[in-house]
């Protein structure tokens, strides 16, 4: 822990990801391709609540190493 | 009618309410302290905080809600998923430094924040006023979800005849038995609580995916029992966005609104370091998984038929599309298992109306009381005068339930969404920005709470989508974001004319390093 400003990095941009995969309805708003009689609309929201999670991994390593330095 | 349930659903009740109870020794602190009593001494780890705030945000209201809204309205309703999706980058960027700050100056709440930062206590009232006033229905809500599962497990409510009282009593004791631990123990209670809440909820949903479908031939067969029409969202048109337009602003608006709410900053200054925050972030999305799931019980649900079943005609008739989960679980569940999930469902109400009845109290105590009332307030006196304010607030909350119709608690608590963002740019903006004016913030929130409450009030009840027509186009948009918008530019213009104008330096008894340790 440091007293210094946290300064912006470039992973800092991964967290902008979830916001463009899932606030623009048109881009999943279908049936087809369905998986396994699951419409595309529900598991492609169900799969980026996995991956909004993950892309956080790789930002909290990144600010958890620069503030131990 | 159901003794094997509500056996099993009274002795689970039972349970959580002595834990409430036992919660004051977990590495007890001095209770007389508000801090201790009402933030757990800021001492909540990881894990702990996993369950607190997964057990204060994705509410009973919500298991019963979501699903309904899907049952009666499909596609719409899972807007919730994108919300809680988008929520937590937010929460992994933004509140660290609300942690830190807090942390470093003692604040229990997020007009203590904008008192220190801004100097201003007509703001920090403007933030304790709003953040009560949203919260309020938001607990006569839990207790409306707490009164549907109560209702389904045969113990009687309303739909029993009796005296008004008599009619109430499951509700009336477990109320009283809330007030009373969360007095003692404070948020230790509702945190313990959770633990067990979030086991019976995760074990609940993941019988309800795996059994039901079974049940009812499959996920393909239950997608294709929904109409094609409610199964997407409508297209949009040269001239009208549509449905899409609705979806995406909820989404977008109730994520930022999420963690303005008075519990929810409640549970996050709990945390015992900006650490655990970071990585409550990256581990609450298993939350809006299970929500997500429970959001296609509503389908499941509608795929079992339970609305054409005279069985449940009854419950429908009180309770509405509120009554969808219940049926299913009735229909499809053996009956010890019934009384598991509708616990899991009650007790998932009383863990968040504790946090908000404390949230509330905290808010009372260090912004109305010690800043008007009582200017020498010791620590043990001001800690006094929040446990009797969550006292008066979960009782409040219980009138509100059962002394006014349901749709007046539903009505406001969507008026809430709206109120609590427009503390946005003073709470958060300000987490960055010193030199936003307070006046500046003050009229934008005056403005974003005006023109919001205006869009969402229509003569047929409170409608959050309010259509905004630019350009030739119609755009259904959430009444709160919209208003915020609104709310953000005034605060931002006129925090410069302010400060060209008035000059001068404010105080601010913030420094930048509060914020990053």
């Amino acid at each position: 822990m440091t007293g210094r400003p946290r300064r912006f990095r470039l992973v800092h941009l991964l967290l902008v990801v979830p916001y463009l995969a899932v606030l623009w309805p048109p881009l999943y708003n279908r049936v087809e391709p369905s998986l396994a009689g699951i419409p595309f609309f529900y598991w492609y929201q169900m799969l980026w609540i996995v991956i909004g999670a993950a892309v956080l991994v790789p930002v909290y390593f990144a600010d958890e190493r620069a503030a131990s330095k | 009618m159901n003794s094997v349930a509500t056996t099993i659903f009274v002795a689970l009740i039972a349970l959580v309410t002595v834990l409430g109870f036992v919660a004051a020794r977990w590495r007890s602190g001095d209770l007389s302290q508000l801090a201790e009593w009402g933030l757990g001494g800021r001492r909540f780890g990881t894990v702990l905080t996993w369950f607190l705030l997964g057990g204060d945000l994705y509410t009973a209201y919500t298991f019963i809600a979501v699903p309904a809204l899907m049952f009666g309205k499909g596609a719409i309703g899972f807007f919730a998923v994108p919300y809680t999706i988008i929520v937590y980058p937010l929460v992994y960027a933004v509140f660290p430094r609300l942690w830190s700050v807090a942390r470093a100056k003692n604040y229990v709440t997020a007009a203590d924040f904008v008192r220190g930062r801004f100097g201003s206590s007509s703001l920090a009232l403007a933030i304790a006023v709003t953040g009560v006033v949203a919260t309020m229905p938001y607990i006569a809500l839990q207790l409306v979800g707490m009164e549907v599962v109560i209702a389904s497990v045969g113990l009687p409510t309303k739909l029993a005849i009796g005296t008004f009282a008599i009619s109430h009593l499951p509700l009336l004791l477990a109320f009283v038995a809330l007030g009373a631990y969360t007095y003692v123990s404070g948020l230790r209670a509702p945190a313990m609580i959770a633990v067990v809440k979030d086991l019976l909820i995760y074990g609940t949903v993941i019988a309800a995916v795996i059994v039901i479908p079974i049940e009812l031939g499959g996920y393909g067969k239950i997608f294709s029992s929904v109409g094609a029409k409610s199964l997407l969202l409508a297209p949009a048109t040269s001239a009208n966005l549509g449905p899409q337009s609705a979806y995406a602003t909820q989404a977008l608006g109730s994520a930022l609104a999420l963690f303005l709410y008075p519990h929810a900053i409640t549970g996050l200054l709990s945390a015992s370091s900006r650490h655990v925050i970071r990585r409550n972030a990256v581990v609450l999305p298993a939350y809006s998984f299970a929500l997500g799931l429970i959001a296609l019980l509503g389908y499941m649900a509608v795929a079992a038929g339970v609305k054409a079943s005279p069985a449940f005609a009854d419950g429908f008739k009180a309770f509405n599309d509120n009554y969808a989960v219940p049926a299913l679980f009735l229909r499809m569940f053996p009956s010890w298992f019934v009384g598991v999930a509708f616990a899991a469902i009650a007790i998932g109400a009383l863990v968040p109306a504790a946090i908000m009845s404390i949230a509330c109290a905290n808010l009372f105590t260090r912004n109305i009381w010690r800043e008007y009332v009582e200017r020498e307030c010791a620590p043990a006196r001001e800690a006094r005068v929040a446990k009797l304010a969550s006292l008066i607030v979960a009782f409040g909350g219980l009138f509100f339930a059962i002394g006014l119709p349901v749709q007046y608690a539903i009505q406001l608590q969507l008026l809430g969404g709206v109120w609590i963002i427009q503390t946005l740019p003073s709470v958060l903006l300000g987490l960055y920005f010193r030199s936003l004016h307070p006046h500046a913030l003050l009229l934008g929130w005056l403005g974003g709470l005006a023109t919001g409450t205006a869009m969402a009030w229509t003569k047929a009840g409170v409608a959050t989508t309010y259509v905004l027509h630019l350009f030739g186009v119609a755009i259904p948009c959430y009444a709160a974001l919209s208003s915020l918008v609104l709310n953000l530019f005034v605060s931002v213009m006129l925090s410069f004319v302010f400060n060209v104008a008035l000059g001068g330096v404010r105080t601010d008894a913030t420094t930048a390093a509060d914020y990053v340790s």
